[in-house]
């Protein structure tokens, strides 16, 4: 079983959501983003989601955006990726999930930087432009060497739509909140409680799902998770903290922050 | 080779629609109506209108005389998109897509724009249909052409300089891109070259065919060379599509820059390698991890990492040789044919100019080479004469 499934079937007999914490890999250097990681565990976070920057994230908003166009310039390369990964693994076991951007993985083939991801100890990979039309030799190389693979919709996805890309996802599935980029919102929209609504049944308890984009406060988590949510993603609100807080500090502040959200999945 | 409507948005194995989920079904809905009013009368009839009475078709064929003298080879003859409204063959794409967006009920108009050609012919056909536009254009181009910024603003176009990236081309995409997933339902995405997910290859090809087809109508006997540059690549595809039954040869000219042993080019198709960006798959400029290379061109309107999938799939089908050309000899080009000919061309056509040169001095005298003059240089007056008074051995043959 992955860990990943393992992690929500363990949540389910507590009747807890899981909290998906992102933060971006070398952003803002490898040291920080270790750091930033063990605040993350420390909190209660039960999945992290580590970002690896793409030159061109057209998915993103501008905080997101920030962190990829920091930590490629501070030289982050699939190398150092893939060593913080392995060092994050050697001091815990929580699945680890990455987002990036189709062609990181397009460049070296499908199969060869899965199995390297794998090798390196991630569990899950989300691509937020990898369209379930272009998935098949993506999700026929993941299948081979046992990855995740968490697919998107959004609240526009039509239901024939959403059936498809439920049948090619495995881990959780990844819900949009809103229709824009990553990034805080202000308030929760009632087409995402919809949305929400018709995702989980479409899901029929095969597949939790989990939402983002735009969640960021506790009372954020709290209205997902009794809205249903099987899981909520907190991603650009994690990057301002790091970008806000000197450097000794970053650990213990996000594990502050992510313990009071963590305690709204309960 | 010719592919009429790319199954599963594919040419050959190039293109594709690489996007994010929230964009699916505004794609989806796009198809869908493109391939309704693809073969619609009246549509037609309309657009055809539009590009007689106010877009200024059909651009003549014009035989350079005084160049092919000079040069002493093949004659070349000239495309006059740059005497197109506007100043460049964009407008044929921007009339199409803007009365598509009409009909699909979509008051709302974002587009990008490199040298800007993109945005004025933007702006121009939505002030003529009475739609709203919004342009994006790379704070870089908006630096270098600032005459085009105050153009699109004159129309009545809001212009966003993107400051995110590289600041060009290639980051107004992304950032149009972001602006279309928000605003997906009132939105309509007018993308102004043959790149981008499916239906816009298609699409974008199909506005600009009417360039090869006037060529062929035009020439009395099939061309022996017909050359275009490429950036996007969509006046390059319209002048080839209509004649890739044909014997002619075809040649597209990528922008080389300092040189493509440089890093300082935009020449995916002859140094760079297959790749996912902006929705499709095809060649592109990229670093060992994916990264997508910043790219140079003396020419903002090729300074462009990725190229049109049906490019990529034409050059691995062997139909088409792109080659590209330098700096240098763009601007010897635009001071050769300005000279000769009293034409003033764009720097992105300077390019096929270029390449025209140094064939056809190898050509026979009673051989022919048309070269698709997409664009005016009105625009870029500025840029040569600065590059003019950095670069002393070229100033000596003004």
């Amino acid at each position: 079983m992955s860990r990943i499934k393992e992690k929500f079937n363990q949540l389910k007999s507590k009747n807890e959501s899981a909290l998906i914490s992102y933060i971006m890999a070398g952003y803002p250097s490898e040291k920080i983003t270790l750091e930033a990681a063990r605040g993350l565990i420390q909190g209660g976070a039960d999945i992290i989601e580590l970002g690896f920057p793409f030159s061109d994230p057209i998915a993103d908003g501008p905080t997101i955006q920030m962190a990829s166009t920091e930590s490629l310039n501070s030289g982050t390369k699939i190398e150092n990726f893939f060593t913080i990964v392995k060092k994050i693994r050697k001091e815990s076991n929580i699945p680890l999930v990455l987002m990036t951007y189709t062609n990181i993985l397009y460049n070296q083939t499908y199969l060869k930087f899965i199995s390297r991801a794998k090798q390196a100890g991630i569990d899950g990979l989300i691509l937020p432009d990898m369209a379930i039309e272009e998935s098949k030799e993506y999700v026929r190389a993941a299948k081979k060497i046992g990855m995740d693979t968490i697919f998107l919709v959004s609240p526009n996805t039509e239901k024939d739509r959403l059936k498809q890309i439920i049948k090619s996802t495995s881990g959780f599935l990844y819900m949009v909140a809103v229709f824009g980029t990553t990034g805080v919102q202000t308030k929760i929209h009632k087409y995402t409680l919809d949305a929400l609504k018709n995702t989980k049944y479409a899901a029929k308890g095969k597949i939790p799902v989990g939402i983002g984009f735009g969640v960021s406060t506790e009372k954020d988590v709290q209205k997902y998770v009794s809205s249903g949510a099987d899981a909520v993603i907190v991603g650009s609100a994690n990057i301002k903290i790091i970008e806000n807080t000197p450097t000794n500090k970053v650990q213990t502040r996000i594990a502050t922050f992510t313990k009071k959200l963590k305690n709204k999945t309960r | 080779m010719k592919i009429g409507i790319p199954k599963d948005g594919r040419f050959g194995e190039f293109g594709g629609k690489y996007i994010p989920e929230t964009l699916a079904p505004a794609i989806e809905e796009l198809e869908k109506n493109y391939l309704k009013i693809r073969n619609d009368k009246n549509f037609k009839k309309e657009l055809g209108r539009l590009l007689i009475d106010y877009a200024g078709r059909p651009t003549p064929i014009y035989f350079a005389r005084n160049l092919t003298k000079t040069i002493g080879g093949a004659k070349i003859y000239l495309k006059r998109e740059d005497l197109l409204h506007g100043g460049a063959h964009k407008i044929n794409n921007t009339l199409g897509q803007a009365l598509l967006a009409k009909r699909m009920g979509k008051k709302r108009i974002i587009a990008e724009t490199g040298a800007g050609q993109h945005g004025v012919a933007t702006a121009m056909a939505c002030a003529s249909l009475g739609l709203k536009a919004e342009i994006y254009m790379g704070y870089v181009d908006t630096l270098r052409q600032k005459q085009n910024v105050f153009r699109m603003e004159l129309l009545g176009a809001k212009v966003h300089a993107v400051k995110s990236g590289s600041k060009t081309l290639k980051d107004a995409i992304n950032e149009a891109m972001r602006d279309w997933i928000t605003n997906v339902d009132s939105t309509y995405y007018l993308l102004g070259s043959a790149v981008g997910p499916h239906p816009y290859p298609l699409m974008v090809r199909d506005f600009q065919a009417v360039i090869g087809v006037e060529i062929k109508k035009q020439m009395k006997k099939i061309p022996n060379a017909v050359i275009a540059c490429v950036g996007g690549g969509s006046n390059a595809i319209g002048t080839f599509y209509p004649l890739i039954d044909t014997n002619a040869k075809i040649i597209g000219i990528e922008a080389g820059g300092k040189g493509v042993k440089t890093k300082l080019h935009s020449a995916p198709l002859t140094a760079g390698k297959k790749g996912v960006l902006h929705g499709m798959m095809t060649y592109l400029m990229q670093d060992k991890d994916g990264q997508i290379s910043e790219t140079h061109s003396i020419s903002a309107g090729l300074d462009y990492p990725g190229v049109g999938p049906e490019h990529a799939f034409l050059k691995d089908e062997n139909r088409v040789e792109y080659k590209a050309v330098t700096d240098d000899e763009v601007i010897d080009a635009f001071l050769i044919l300005t000279r000769t000919e009293g034409i003033i061309p764009a720097l992105e056509s300077a390019h096929a100019i270029a390449h025209a040169i140094k064939i056809s001095k190898k050509m026979k005298k009673t051989e022919s080479i048309v070269v698709t003059l997409s664009g005016r240089g009105d625009k870029d007056i500025d840029i040569v004469k600065e590059y003019l008074a950095k670069n002393v051995k070229n100033k000596r043959k003004i």
